[in-house]
């Protein structure tokens, strides 16, 4: 497959196109990377959700896929080899879809509140991020992956906030390691993989880029 | 994969829900017996409350014990497992289609649904902008759907189930809203009545239109909204 038949419209420091950047990596497809620059488009970065919905966009023959929890199942099914990302039985896919759809609902907005508001707004999101996370590492319990043996779906759409954990531990002032010491230790364990360490952009790099974003908007 | 040894299938769910209307017209599309249990939303059941202790809502299918919640993933769960008959989503061998059926569905889910409350709960400035916002999310649906009798093609599928509950909601969407949407959307609103007509699962499931509007007229006196 010639890299201009794949192509992903995508910003660096997005949790959400890092994990396509991991599916891609997983099954090994080329592509080719379009760096989207939304550092000029002031309103519709300080949005944050309208970009996170219009980004990453994957371009297969030309026709877009959007969201990046359904361009990762895309990819499973039209690249339909080894690794597997989703679960083949119904019931166990169903679970991965409740919790790829938990970490979408809750996580991204609740981390945002750890480095984008302050004082007891700040604190009050703090403990809600933590919280969710917990929920997050008690469905993991003892197992080395999210749904068990095999890394997959729920794995790639978690892991990307990794990157993240040290601007919202530093910005919010929380120790998450402290906190679920089992979901560092899985997130560890999913860096392993060379998909997602070589995906995952270095964690100093995102708390510079989140704080030149707080300078230049102002919160 | 035909399921004939007993199945135990019970669907928690409340008769005013749309998501719950969903699972329970992809249940009748695929001819599949269950128990249905309504749950009273201000004194939740214990099983209700143990089956989906993340979200605590309706709907939630229990099969054989095991429970499925939120109503895209159920209606995705029952289409993979009574694969047999009356398919919803589009083959598996045209993956595009598929995604884009999961993006629209995703689009009713959080746009249609939150905009549509707002058109009831809200007045003022706040109302004016649900209700823009609420024509325009109708439109960028019909336009989805084009010449096409169902948004499946030319049968019914995952998206005509996840959006026709909504067509329930009309009457206290337009009364509240101030929409007249056979002006505003006229081919969706033959779509819907299609659906009814064309569609068992879908007559024998919807509750009537006036009976949803004086649900919505007694939430409206409940939230303290004046008339």
């Amino acid at each position: 497959m010639g890299g201009s038949e794949v192509v992903l419209l995508d910003f660096w420091p997005s949790m959400f196109g890092m994990r396509v950047r991991i599916a891609l990596a997983e099954k090994g497809i080329e592509y080719e990377y379009k760096e989207q620059d939304l550092a000029n488009k002031r309103a519709l970065l300080y949005e944050m959700n309208p970009v996170h919905k219009k980004i990453p966009v994957l371009i297969h023959k030309g026709k877009p896929i959007n969201d990046s929890g359904i361009i990762i199942q895309y990819i499973d099914e039209t690249w339909n080899k080894k690794p597997q990302l989703m679960p083949s039985d119904p019931y166990v896919r169903a679970q991965a879809r409740f919790w790829g759809d938990y970490v979408d609902k809750k996580v991204y907005v609740a981390s945002k509140k750890t480095w984008a508001l302050k004082g007891e707004e700040q604190e009050k999101g703090k403990k809600e991020f933590i919280e969710i996370l917990k929920v997050l590492e008690g469905q993991i319990g003892d197992k080395p992956y999210f749904l068990g043996e095999s890394f997959g779906y729920v794995d790639i759409a978690l892991v990307t906030f990794y990157s993240w954990f040290h601007t919202c531990e530093t910005l919010g002032n929380c120790n998450i390691e402290k906190e679920c010491p089992k979901l560092i230790a899985w997130a560890k364990r999913c860096m392993q993989r060379e998909s997602v360490s070589k995906t995952l952009p270095d964690s100093k790099k995102i708390y510079e880029f989140c704080i030149e974003m707080k300078n230049q908007f102002d919160f | 994969m035909a399921k004939e040894e007993a199945e135990e299938l019970i669907l928690l769910d409340f008769w005013a829900s749309m998501y719950g209307m969903r699972v329970r017209i992809a249940l009748a599309e695929k001819g599949i017996p269950y128990e249905y249990r309504e749950e009273d939303l201000r004194n939740k059941t214990q099983l209700l409350l143990s089956m989906n202790p993340v979200y605590k809502r309706i709907p939630v299918l229990i099969h054989n014990g095991k429970p499925i919640c939120e109503s895209s993933i159920i209606v995705e769960y029952i289409d993979q497992v009574w694969n047999h008959k009356s398919p919803l989503f589009p083959p598996s061998g045209d993956a595009y289609a598929r995604a884009r059926a999961r993006f629209w569905a995703d689009f009713i889910d959080n746009k249609l649904y939150q905009t549509g409350r707002k058109l009831y709960t809200t007045k003022g400035e706040e109302h004016e902008a649900s209700r823009n916002e609420f024509i325009e999310c109708l439109k960028l649906l019909q336009g989805e759907l084009g010449d096409k009798p169902y948004f499946g093609g030319e049968s019914f599928g995952y998206l005509d189930v996840s959006l026709i509950p909504f067509y329930s909601w009309f009457q206290a969407y337009e009364t509240y809203g101030s929409i007249d949407f056979e002006h505003e959307c006229p081919e969706l609103i033959a779509w819907a009545k299609r659906c009814i007509r064309e569609k068992e699962s879908v007559s024998n499931t919807l509750p009537d239109l006036p009976k949803v509007f004086a649900f919505v007229q007694h939430l409206r006196k409940r939230f303290g909204i004046d008339e």
